[in-house]
């Protein structure tokens, strides 16, 4: 068994005539916290898709827990949740979760749990289409976080959350990665990149940077990785 | 396939059926006021039952059409279909799945239909009644299949609408409820060869005028279950894992 959860290399996308991910390398160490940060439009997404494997690509590879990306073996190791949350609008929380659960073929008391663990336990028993946007996204995140996955990719888990909540998560993710969970988490917000062990910064479909915060502020001598962050670009495009 | 997980598929749109008692009770008593409607345009049970046959094969067809492929592709632009994607779950557990829970509505649909059609409304028919339940339940499930596979070629829900016209009123009109079959030029009987509702059309009036099972009729029917089976397949296939 390697270290690492995720390994990409020579990873290629195209959309249309157009690549979006360039010869993208990345290797993501198990039960560790990585955040891959970037502008919207940088192909974080399509990356996330990559490795769960829903995306088609044109070059190079995946390999996830040992298996090449996308493969049935992988199927009930990932949890993943879509940047645009997807839960069925007209089941309630616990009825879509309850369909999910028996998918994964998750022990019975899950559904319980997920829902607690992501904060919706006053919300169980309404109807999807019916909550706020932070609730929704949380409805979604809970799906990822049905039986047991060795591996949590998340797109964008906590937009539109309350600074509590959004700390709440945090913390569970911590807690996660500490009983050996590998998570990739996105986010467009310097801020919650902190919290990652190891930080994958992008832009224009190339990776950046691949080091832990630290590293990161100490490298481009800035005091936050919002600076380092514009530190990297600027030093790319005088390259360029 | 796992009938575990086609059942849990099946139990889960019937569940969000249930949230939408609009839906429901359109689906269930269209095609039922529909024919209410056409007994008294006709004003006449005869005409009436000459006409009935076949419109409680096109109603449940359409109306299942419609609805399936509109709920498919909601299915497949919001996220849950690339969630479910990354899942241990078979293309087919979910399209079975599909075909199962709307296929009950359509046995619903069809009993209401058919029972109003054979009391109220005055059809008189020679066959079983069993007969022409099963016809137009198959005939129903048929529509849930093409709405599946043709939610594949629609990229929004205004295309999937326009598929109605486009695939199933070529088939109403070719099927012999305007005109017999046989009476039509041969291009077009020859074209409405390839149309499965022509065979459901066919074993309904069969059933309607006559008593007797016969090789037509078996013939037919497993016409109209092949082609239901073929589409659900080819929905399996249009279905992706991966997407650009």
């Amino acid at each position: 068994m390697t270290n690492y959860a995720v390994v990409a290399e020579g990873l290629r996308v195209r959309r249309g005539s157009r690549e979006v991910l360039h010869d993208i390398g990345f290797a993501v160490e198990r039960g560790s916290v990585t955040g891959l940060l970037g502008p919207s439009g940088c192909g974080k997404t399509t990356l996330m898709r990559a490795v769960v494997g829903v995306q088609i690509v044109a070059g190079g590879t995946v390999t996830v827990l040992g298996e090449p990306a996308g493969t049935a073996p992988l199927r009930n190791k990932i949890g993943y949740a879509t940047q645009n949350p997807s839960v069925y609008a007209d089941l309630t929380v616990s009825e879509s979760l309850r369909y999910f659960a028996a998918i994964l073929r998750a022990p019975a008391g899950d559904v319980q749990r997920v829902i607690d663990e992501v904060g919706l336990s006053s919300h169980a028993d309404q109807v999807i289409g019916d909550l706020s946007g932070g609730e929704l996204n949380r409805a979604s995140l809970a799906v990822a976080l049905l039986g047991t996955p060795e591996l949590l990719v998340l797109d964008e888990p906590t937009v539109g959350l309350d600074p509590l909540l959004r700390e709440e998560l945090w913390t569970l993710f911590r807690g996660l990665a500490d009983k050996g969970v590998t998570l990739l988490v996105s986010s467009h917000v310097m801020d919650e990149a902190a919290r990652c062990e190891r930080l994958l910064l992008m832009r224009d479909g190339y990776i950046l940077a691949d080091d832990t915060p630290d590293a990161l502020r100490r490298k481009t001598e800035t005091a936050d990785l919002e600076q380092a962050f514009l530190h990297l670009v600027r030093e790319q495009e005088a390259l360029a | 396939m796992n009938a575990t997980l086609t059942l849990a598929t099946a139990r889960r749109i019937l569940t969000q059926l249930r949230h939408d008692h609009r839906t429901v009770a359109l689906m269930i008593l269209v095609p039922s006021l529909l024919l209410v409607l056409l007994r008294y345009v006709f004003n006449s049970e005869q005409a009436f039952s000459a006409a009935a046959p076949a419109l409680l094969a096109v109603f449940p067809f359409a109306i299942m059409f419609i609805v399936t492929s509109i709920t498919t592709l909601r299915e497949r632009t919001t996220a849950t279909l690339e969630r479910l994607m990354t899942m241990p779950i078979a293309k087919l557990d979910l399209l079975f799945g599909y075909g199962i829970a709307f296929g009950l509505v359509a046995v619903l649909q069809v009993l209401v239909a058919a029972g109003i059609s054979l009391t109220w409304l005055g059809l008189d028919i020679d066959g079983s009644v069993g007969l022409l339940l099963l016809i137009a339940v198959l005939d129903a499930l048929l529509g849930t299949a093409l709405g599946l596979l043709a939610s594949a070629f629609a990229r929004t829900e205004f295309q999937a609408v326009q598929f109605m016209p486009a695939i199933v009123m070529p088939q109403v009109l070719l099927c012999g409820l305007f005109a017999p079959r046989e009476a039509m030029t041969p291009v077009l009987e020859w074209l409405s060869n390839f149309m499965p509702l022509s065979y459901a059309v066919d074993a309904l009036t069969q059933v309607t005028h006559s008593s007797d099972v016969d090789v037509t009729l078996v013939r037919n029917l497993l016409i109209v279950a092949g082609c239901g089976l073929l589409a659900l397949i080819l929905g399996a296939a249009t279905l992706r894992r991966r997407t650009p």
